[in-house]
């Protein structure tokens, strides 16, 4: 069965891109956020993605502004993803958030609907648990771009069906993109090591050993990587890097998960990255994600 | 500005790349991404900035990297879509 509509629970960054790409494959978007502010800026980079992306990814489908709005409907009512069959949830890194936001889902959406939890560190069979069908949660942990990125981490929970796995698979062939199937502990794979290396990097650069530039340039230069973890931390967000380290701390009682104190004292002033214009860099005319590009921060 | 010289579009770019990704020297063909000055996102501000500065508009057929490559290859799509219109 193909899929027709999915909804996206939060319209932040990744969820922008999730319906962006979702869009791009011909499928309708019933996109959900907690403001009329928050849902016109997701609409602004939905357009602006959709419009470039042929640019970037090769036979990617060309929608003009009309044909992409046509396709998706925004909304801050949470009851309207009752069409969807499949939905895919971006919010707020925070357990307090997300545990009463599933139980309404389980309320809301038709028995057979999986929910495709898009969390950073949060254990899928945690987020299973606060629902009545565990068996149809399933971490799908994307990256930003969403677009451009072919690969997803996906998160196998204690109770995650196989049948929810082909339904993953399904979708995922319609969004061309590929699969790695992990299993489920905090931070699954990709966070539970590069939160250690962008913490590590922050400790580095509070203890004066090196610029924020020289330490991601032995990242880039040295070991190829296409970006170091400080200018990394700066594009994901310094407030959700520190939540993430913060819920793998909890998560295994292990002190190097223990946040970086620099890190937490920049994010209580305000300078959470490219979002707010200054991080380890600065970003002259904050605002996107993706239109910055880094100068150094003394 | 009041003319479209291409010597002053090409410096309208130049020092819009300049002071995006703060490096002191630009060269007209120098390839923005694959020298690594910026990465290939970077195209889109790129490309909403032209738009702005020279009142033109970027079309899905124009959507080529080709185009906005060097500080030339922007300059020369810019003055191609101003066709003799002055800026």
């Amino acid at each position: 069965m193909n899929f027709n509509t999915v909804g996206v629970i939060g319209v932040g960054t990744i969820g922008s891109g999730v319906v962006a790409d979702l869009l791009l494959h011909g499928i309708r978007a019933i996109a959900v956020d907690l403001s009329e502010k928050s849902l016109a800026r997701a609409r602004a980079e939905i357009l602006k993605a959709v419009r470039f992306a042929p640019m970037y990814a090769k036979g990617a489908r060309k929608l003009t502004q009309d044909e992409a709005l046509a396709l998706v409907t925004f909304t801050t009512r949470l009851e309207d993803i009752r069409a969807c069959e499949f939905i895919i949830e971006n919010v707020t890194e925070d357990w307090e958030v997300k545990r009463p936001l599933y139980g309404r889902l389980d309320e809301i959406a038709p028995a057979g609907v999986c929910f495709g939890a898009n969390t950073s560190c949060i254990s899928i069979t945690r987020l299973g648990g606060a629902t009545r069908r565990s068996d149809k949660v399933v971490g799908l942990h994307f990256m930003n771009p969403v677009h451009l990125k072919p690969t997803v981490e996906v998160i196998r929970g204690h109770h995650t069906s196989a049948e929810t796995l082909a339904n993953v698979a399904q979708l995922f062939l319609q969004l061309n993109k590929e699969a790695i199937v992990v299993g489920d502990l905090p931070g699954f794979v990709s966070n539970r090591i590069s939160h250690l290396f962008m913490n590590e990097a922050a400790f580095v650069f509070q203890d004066g050993l090196a610029t924020a530039a020289q330490i991601d340039a032995i990242f880039r230069k040295c070991f190829g990587h296409k970006m170091g973890p400080l200018e990394t931390a700066d594009l994901i967000g310094l407030d959700t890097v520190m939540r993430s380290l913060d819920v793998l701390y909890d998560s295994f009682h292990d002190s190097k998960f223990r946040c970086c104190p620099l890190l937490r004292k920049m994010v209580d002033a305000g300078e959470r990255g490219v979002k707010s214009g200054r991080g380890f860099y600065s970003y002259p005319g904050a605002g996107s994600m993706a239109e910055n590009q880094p100068h150094e921060h003394e | 500005m009041s003319t479209n010289d291409p010597s002053q579009v090409k410096e309208v770019i130049r020092g819009f790349i300049a002071n995006s990704v703060n490096i002191d020297a630009l060269g007209d063909d120098e390839n923005l991404f694959e020298s690594g000055i910026v990465n290939s996102l970077f195209a889109m501000q790129l490309m909403t900035f032209i738009e702005r500065k020279f009142g033109i508009e970027v079309g899905m057929d124009d959507l080529e990297i080709e185009n906005f490559k060097s500080v030339s290859s922007t300059a020369a799509f810019v003055l191609k879509k101003l066709g003799g219109r002055p800026v």
